[in-house]
C-alpha cells in the first residue's frame, strides 16, 4: 500500500462548518453529521488564549462518537471532498475502582461500492485483505470481536462498545445471496486466517439466527433473520496473534499515531482486553442520499490498580502503554484523546497535567459526560517535549461512589450431580422508578438438552410472563438451542429465568481433548433500551431554564444497552480416558511382545547363511563360468 | 515466593494479626468487609439463619444466625467461569484468628500477582459447618436440607478446589491434613499428593490424622504405626460425618480438603509465613490445573501421606466377605429346592404372609427408629428429667432395645406355628437383603460397608432357631449395629492416643448418637438413615430367626 501523504492531509481539510449548526435536536443526525465536520486544524493557536476561555461545546453524541469542536482554521480553502478518510481517537475514563479504561477507536469511511460488478481495486485507506472479503461475500455487516476477560459492569460501569468473553461474529449478509449458509462457512474460514483465531470452529452447531437481538447497526431496511448469522465462541482465548492482525489494518499500522501505544505486553497486562472490528453502511451527509461503508477498529482495555499501577492511584500514558504520544497519525483527519473528567470538575478528584483548554460534552451511554480533549493534529498539544504524557494523579484516596448501572446481568449453574442441572440469569433492573423491557438471547449447545417446560421467568416473587417467545429447539449434533424472550424488568427488582437441562453423553470422539475441563455454554445476551440517567435526574438545584424541565425530554429519555452475562463452563459426564488408553496400551504391548514373537517363529523360515566367499574365490568362479566348468 | 518477604507487608500482616487477637464478639462482619474491600476485592455477604432439630450440646448451639463474608479476586482476564477457594472458620471468640488473618493477609499478597487464571474466593464462614452449608447452597442455588439462606450476589463460575484452614493455636508445629468429607467422600487424592509435595518442598512438619509419617516399614512398630493411622481413617470415613469444613464440598464434585494447625510437636515451630508460602505454592499450582483433578484416585486409604491402599486392594477383602452371604444363601436355596419332595403335601410351603410379617414389623420398627427420637422430643422432655438432647438420644436407645422385644410379639400376629422352612426362607430374605445392602454401601463409603460387614456377615452365617438361645442372644447383642458403634467409640479414643474410661465412653457414645442425628438433619449425611432404616430392621431379622418357634 502507497501512501500519498501530501495529498490525502490536504484533502481531509473539509469545508468550514457553522459551530451554531450542532444542536441538541437532531440526536439522531449524529452518524450523518460526521462526514460534514470541520476538521480540527490549528494554525499557531497561543496556549494561554485558550485557557483563558475554557471552550465548550454540546454535543449529543451516541456511542463516545468523535465530537467536533469549536477551533476551526478561518480561511482554508473548500477542498473537493475525499472518497475515503481515516480518524482516530482515545478515550481515557478514570474508574471509581481506581482502575482506567482506555478505548480506541479507528475508523474508515469509503465512498465506495463494493457490490457492484465491477471489481474494486484501488484501495487506499480501506484494508484490501477486508475489502475483498466483504466483496466476494456481498456482506452487508460484519461486527467481529476478541475479548479476553469480562467486563465488570458493577465496578466499571458500563464500557462504550459491550463483548463477550471469547470471540463473536454476527454477519448480515446482502439480500442477493442465496446460499447464505455456504457463505457463512466459508467466510468464518477465511476470517479465521485474517485474523489467526479459531473462527473457523463456527459451524452449524454454534451458529443462530436471532429473530430480534441483533437488528442491523447500519443503513438498510432488510430486517430478515435469514441473512442474520450470529456464532459465539467463548473457549477463544485472544493473544498477541490476533493483535497483530488486526493493527495490520490501520492505514498507519502501528507506525504512527494513537497506534503507536499498542504494545502488546502492556495491552496483555491488564484485566481486560477487548479488540473489535465493525463495517457497516452509514450515510454520507444527513441527507443521506448516498451511502459509505464504514469500518470501525476498537481496542478497549482496562488497566489495574493494584497489578499494573502497583496501589498507586496514579496513571500516565507511559505507565499503561510505555510509550508516549508523538504526533497524529498523518493519514488521519482527525486524532484525538479524550479524557473523562466529568467527576472531577474542579479538579478536587484527581489532578490532570498538561492541561488542556478544550472541553467537551456528551451524552454517552444515557449520562452526559465532560471530556478533555487532545487535538494531536495540534503542534502545540505536545509542548516543548515534543510528546504527551498525560498524567492523572488522585487527590483522594477513595473516589465517590459510582452511580449503580441500570442493567446488568449474572448467570450460573445450580444443581450437583452430572445427570441434571438448572440454567439461572439474573437481569438486574436498578432504576428506581422506571420498568423497561429487555431482549435475553440464550444460545445453549445441543448437549445440554434444555427441558423447555421448566422455564420459568420470576421477578419480585412473581411470576412474570414474557410477552414474545422465540424459541427454536436443538437436533444433536446439528443446531443449538435459541431462546429468545422479551421480559419486562419491573423497576428495582431482579429478574431470574431458570430453566433446567440434561446433560447428554456424547459419544467418545466428540469429547475435547480436555473433557475435565468442561464444556463452555456461550454468554447470554440481553438487549435493552434503557431509561436515560440524565432523564433520571429529577436534581432541582441544576442549572437549566425552567421550561426545559416539565416534560422529560424526549431525546434523552433512553438509549439502547447490550449487556453480556458471563459464559458457563459445564461438567459433562465424562468417561475415564485413561483406563481404555492403559488397556490399549497394555494390549499393544502384549500383541507386539506375545503374539509377534510367536508368529514370528511360525511363519519365518530359517537358513543357513553362507558364509560370502572371499575376492579371489569368486574372481575363480567367474573364471570358471566362463570356462564352463563346475563352480567351486 | 517472595510472600512476605518485604517488611512492609510483614508488619502489615503482624498488625492484622494483634487486630484479630483483640477480643471480638461474634464475628466482625463490617470489618471483614471494610478490609477485604480495602484489599481490592470485590466482597459480598450471606446471612442465614438456621434452627436446629434439637440443641447441639457438644458445640452449644441451637438457633444459629450468622453471616458469611466472603471476597472475591477477580483473575486478569478471566471470564468467570473457573474459581478455587480459601476458606477460614470464624466463630466467637478467637479460634481461628490466625487463620483468618493469614487469609487476609493472602488476599492482600494475591491480589497484586498478575498470574491468575481463575477467581479466587476468600471466603469467611461463621459457625463453620452450617455456615459453610448455607454457603455451598447458596452458590449452587440447592436446598437439601431446609436451611434459610440469603441469595448470593456474586459468582465465580464453577469452584474447581477448596481448602479451608484452621489455626487453633499461636504456635503451629505442624500441619494436620484432613480429607474425609460427607458421607465418607474423599477429595482427588492428588490434592493430598499435592499438599505432601509442598511440605516436603517448604520443610513444613506435616501429618495425617495428627500421626507423623515414620520410615521404618518393615519393622513391627513401624507397621502397627501405619496400620493405627489407616484404622483412624477407616472409622472417621465410616462416620460419615465432614472432618473439617471441606467435607461439604465434596458433593458438589470440588475436590476438597481442610489443613489444621496443630501444636503437639514441642521441638518443631513454623511461623505464619511459612504456611503462607506453602498456601501460595499450592494455590499456583492449583491455578495452572487446566482440567479439574481426576487423574489420581477418589477412592483410597492412606496409612500415611505418602503412602495409599487402592480401591484394587481393599475392596476383595470385602468381597470376600460378601461371598459368604452369597454361598450361605445358595446353600439354603438349595436346601429349600430339596425338601419338599422329601415330606409330600406335609407342612405347605410357608405362605407369603409369614415371611412378610417379620419384614413388615421390622422395618416399621426401623422407621420409628428413624422418626420418633425427634418427634417425641418435646414429650419426653415434659415427662422427664432430661434436655431435648439427651430426650432425644434415650428414646432413641429405648425405641432400639424395644425392637429386642419383637420376635415374641410378632408370633402373636402369625397363626400358627412357624414352620422348618419358614425360618429358611426368611434368613434367604435376610441374607440376600444384607449382601446387597452392604455391597451398595461399600461402594459408597467402603469402611462403613467393612465394618457393617465384619459384625454382621457371622451372625448373618451362622444363625439358626436350633443354635443354643441364650449364647446366640448374647453374641447377636453384642455384634449388633448399636454395640458395634460403641467399640468403634473406644477404639476410636484409644486409636487417638486418648483412652476414656467406660463412664466417659458411655457419654461419647450419647454424643455420638446425637451428632449422627444432628449430621442428617443438617448436612444431609446418609449414616444415620441408613443404620435406622435398612440395616437395624435387616439385623432385627436375624434376630427374628433366632427366636423362630
Amino acid at each position: 500500500m502507497c501512501y500519498i501523504y501530501s495529498e490525502s492531509f490536504v484533502a481531509e481539510t473539509n469545508p468550514v462548518d457553522a459551530p451554531s449548526d450542532n444542536k441538541a435536536d437532531h440526536v439522531h443526525d449524529t452518524m450523518q453529521n460526521l462526514d460534514s465536520r470541520p476538521a480540527p486544524y490549528v494554525k499557531d493557536q497561543t496556549q494561554e488564549a485558550a485557557e483563558e476561555e475554557r471552550q465548550w461545546e454540546a454535543t449529543e453524541v451516541k456511542e463516545a462518537d468523535h465530537v467536533p469542536d469549536t477551533m476551526q482554521t478561518p480561511d482554508v480553502p473548500p477542498p473537493t471532498p475525499a472518497k475515503d478518510q481515516f480518524q482516530e481517537e482515545l478515550v481515557i475514563r478514570p474508574l471509581h475502582s481506581g482502575d482506567i479504561y482506555a478505548s480506541f477507536q479507528f475508523r474508515t469511511m469509503w465512498d465506495t461500492d463494493f457490490l457492484r460488478g465491477s471489481k474494486v481495486s484501488h484501495y487506499r485507506l480501506f484494508p484490501k485483505s477486508l475489502g475483498q472479503v466483504i466483496s466476494k461475500f456481498s456482506v452487508r455487516e460484519l461486527h467481529i470481536s476478541f475479548t479476553q476477560g469480562y467486563w465488570r459492569t458493577m465496578q466499571w460501569g458500563q464500557p462504550f462498545l459491550p463483548s463477550p468473553p471469547g470471540a463473536e461474529l454476527w454477519v448480515w449478509f446482502q439480500d442477493t445471496v442465496t446460499d447464505v449458509d455456504g457463505a457463512w462457512k466459508e467466510l468464518t474460514n477465511v476470517l479465521s486466517g485474517i485474523f489467526c483465531a479459531s473462527l473457523n470452529f463456527i459451524d452449524s452447531t454454534n451458529t443462530v439466527q436471532p429473530s430480534a437481538s441483533f437488528k442491523p447497526l447500519g443503513l438498510g431496511n432488510v430486517t430478515d433473520q435469514r441473512f442474520l448469522r450470529y456464532a459465539v465462541l467463548p473457549r477463544e482465548i485472544v493473544c498477541t496473534e490476533n493483535l497483530t492482525p488486526w493493527k495490520k489494518l490501520l492505514p498507519c499500522g502501528s507506525k504512527a499515531g494513537l497506534a503507536v501505544l499498542m504494545k502488546s505486553e502492556k495491552l496483555f497486562h491488564s484485566s481486560f482486553h477487548s479488540q473489535a472490528l465493525h463495517f457497516r453502511p452509514v450515510c454520507q451527509d444527513w441527507k443521506c442520499k448516498s451511502t459509505v461503508w464504514e469500518l470501525r477498529q476498537t481496542l478497549n482495555v482496562v488497566f489495574d490498580l493494584h497489578t499494573s499501577g502497583q496501589g498507586k492511584r496514579e496513571w500516565s500514558l507511559f505507565k499503561m502503554f510505555s510509550r508516549t504520544l508523538t504526533e497524529a497519525c498523518p493519514l488521519a483527519s482527525s486524532s484525538k484523546v479524550y479524557v473523562d473528567v466529568t467527576d472531577n470538575p474542579q479538579g478536587e478528584l484527581f489532578e490532570l497535567s498538561p492541561t488542556t483548554p478544550l472541553l467537551s460534552q456528551a451524552v454517552v451511554l444515557g449520562d452526559r459526560r465532560t471530556y478533555s480533549v487532545y487535538d494531536l493534529t495540534n503542534q502545540a498539544t505536545f509542548g516543548q517535549t515534543r510528546s504527551l504524557n498525560m498524567l492523572l494523579r488522585w487527590r483522594a484516596a477513595e473516589s465517590g461512589d459510582m452511580l449503580r448501572p441500570l442493567l446488568h446481568g449474572e448467570r450460573y449453574v445450580a444443581g450437583y450431580g452430572l445427570q441434571t442441572g438448572e440454567i439461572h440469569t439474573l437481569m438486574y433492573n436498578n432504576h428506581p422508578y422506571r420498568a423497561f423491557p429487555v431482549l435475553l438471547l440464550d444460545t445453549v449447545p445441543w448437549y445440554l438438552r434444555l427441558y423447555i417446560h421448566t422455564l420459568t421467568v420470576t421477578s419480585k416473587g412473581r411470576d412474570n410472563k414474557p410477552s414474545y417467545i422465540h424459541y427454536q429447539p436443538s437436533k444433536d449434533r446439528l443446531r443449538p438451542h435459541l431462546l429468545e424472550m422479551l421480559v419486562q424488568l419491573p423497576p428495582n427488582s431482579v429478574t431470574e429465568v431458570t430453566m433446567q437441562f440434561e446433560r447428554a453423553l456424547l459419544k467418545w470422539t466428540e469429547y475435547t481433548p480436555d473433557p475435565n475441563h468442561g464444556f463452555y455454554v456461550g454468554s447470554s445476551v440481553i438487549s435493552a433500551l434503557v431509561p436515560s440517567v440524565v432523564a433520571m435526574d429529577t436534581n432541582s438545584t441544576r442549572e437549566c431554564p425552567l421550561f426545559s424541565s416539565f416534560f422529560p425530554c424526549k431525546e434523552e429519555s433512553s438509549y439502547f444497552m447490550r449487556v453480556y452475562t458471563e459464559p458457563l463452563l459445564v461438567n459433562l459426564p465424562t468417561p475415564d480416558f485413561s483406563m481404555p488408553y492403559n488397556v490399549i496400551c497394555l494390549t499393544c504391548t502384549v500383541v507386539a511382545v506375545g503374539y509377534g514373537s510367536l508368529y514370528n517363529l511360525l511363519t519365518r523360515t530359517f537358513q543357513v547363511e553362507e558364509p560370502s566367499p572371499g575376492l579371489a574365490k569368486r574372481l575363480a568362479n567367474i573364471i570358471r563360468r566362463l570356462r564352463g566348468v563346475p563352480l567351486l | 515466593m517472595g510472600l512476605l518477604s518485604d517488611p512492609n507487608r510483614r508488619r502489615a500482616l503482624t498488625k492484622l494479626l494483634t487486630r484479630l487477637n483483640a477480643p471480638i464478639c461474634g464475628m466482625p462482619v463490617d470489618w471483614l468487609v471494610k478490609t477485604m474491600q480495602s484489599r481490592g476485592l470485590e466482597v459480598f455477604t450471606q446471612s442465614f439463619t438456621r434452627k436446629l432439630p434439637f440443641p447441639d450440646e457438644n458445640k452449644e448451639r441451637y438457633m444459629v444466625r450468622g453471616t458469611n463474608v466472603y471476597g472475591i479476586l477477580r483473575a486478569p482476564r478471566a471470564p468467570r467461569t473457573e474459581a478455587l477457594v480459601l476458606s477460614a472458620p470464624c466463630s466467637e471468640g478467637n479460634n481461628n484468628n490466625q487463620a483468618v488473618g493469614l487469609l487476609l493477609g493472602l488476599a492482600q499478597y494475591f491480589r497484586s500477582q498478575i498470574h491468575w487464571a481463575k477467581d479466587i474466593i476468600f471466603l469467611v464462614n461463621e459457625h463453620d459447618l452450617i455456615g459453610m452449608q448455607a454457603w455451598l447452597e447458596g452458590y449452587h442455588h440447592t436446598n437439601t436440607t431446609g436451611g434459610d439462606w440469603s441469595p448470593l450476589q456474586g459468582r465465580g463460575g464453577s469452584i474447581q478446589a477448596a481448602l479451608s484452614l484452621e489455626l487453633s493455636s499461636d504456635v503451629i508445629t505442624s500441619l494436620d491434613l484432613v480429607l474425609e468429607g460427607l458421607n465418607g467422600q474423599l477429595p482427588n487424592l492428588d490434592l493430598a499428593n499435592l499438599f505432601y509435595a509442598f511440605c516436603q518442598k517448604i520443610g513444613v512438619l506435616c501429618t495425617i490424622q495428627g500421626k507423623l509419617q515414620r520410615n521404618d516399614w518393615d519393622t513391627t512398630s513401624g507397621y502397627s504405626h501405619a496400620a493405627q493411622t489407616m484404622m483412624l481413617m477407616v472409622l472417621k470415613q465410616a462416620s460419615g460425618r465432614p472432618w473439617g469444613d471441606h467435607g461439604l464440598f465434596l458433593r458438589y464434585h470440588i475436590e476438597a480438603a481442610s489443613i489444621r494447625g496443630i501444636n503437639s510437636f514441642r521441638q518443631y515451630k513454623t511461623d505464619t509465613t511459612t504456611i503462607g508460602r506453602l498456601l501460595e505454592g499450592m494455590y499456583r499450582k492449583l491455578n495452572n490445573l487446566l482440567e479439574r483433578l481426576h487423574q489420581s484416585y477418589f477412592f483410597y486409604l492412606m496409612p500415611s501421606l505418602s503412602r495409599f491402599v487402592s480401591i484394587g486392594y481393599y475392596m476383595p477383602a470385602f468381597g470376600l466377605l460378601a461371598v459368604i452371604l452369597l454361598l450361605r444363601a445358595l446353600d439354603l436355596w438349595v436346601q429349600l429346592g430339596a425338601s419338599p419332595p422329601g415330606t409330600e403335601d406335609g407342612p405347605s410351603s410357608p405362605g407369603v404372609l409369614s415371611i412378610l410379617t417379620p419384614v413388615v414389623i421390622s422395618h416399621m420398627t426401623g422407621v420409628a427408629l428413624y422418626t420418633l427420637p425427634i418427634l417425641s422430643q418435646e414429650m419426653a422432655v415434659q415427662h422427664f428429667p432430661v434436655s431435648e438432647t439427651e430426650a432425644v438420644v434415650l428414646t432413641a436407645i429405648a425405641i432400639y432395645t424395644a425392637g429386642l422385644a419383637l420376635p415374641h410379639n410378632t408370633h402373636r400376629l402369625l397363626q400358627g406355628e412357624g414352620t422348618e422352612e419358614g425360618w429358611r426362607v426368611l434368613k434367604l430374605v435376610a441374607l440376600l437383603y444384607l449382601a446387597v445392602l452392604l455391597g451398595c454401601t461399600a461402594l459408597i463409603n467402603f469402611s462403613l460397608g467393612f465394618i457393617l460387614a465384619l459384625s454382621l456377615v457371622p451372625i448373618a452365617a451362622f444363625i439358626t432357631p436350633h443354635t443354643p438361645k441364650a449364647l446366640s442372644a448374647a453374641i447377636m447383642v453384642l455384634l449388633s449395629p448399636g454395640c458395634t458403634l460403641l467399640y468403634c467409640v473406644f477404639v476410636f479414643q484409644e486409636l487417638q492416643e486418648t483412652p476414656v474410661s467406660l463412664q466417659d465412653g458411655w457419654m461419647l457414645f450419647l454424643s455420638v448418637i446425637s451428632q449422627g442425628i444432628l449430621d442428617h438433619a443438617l448436612y444431609g449425611s446418609l449414616v444415620y438413615p441408613l443404620l435406622a432404616l435398612l440395616i437395624y430392621p435387616c439385623w432385627l431379622l436375624l434376630w427374628n430367626i433366632l427366636f423362630w418357634k
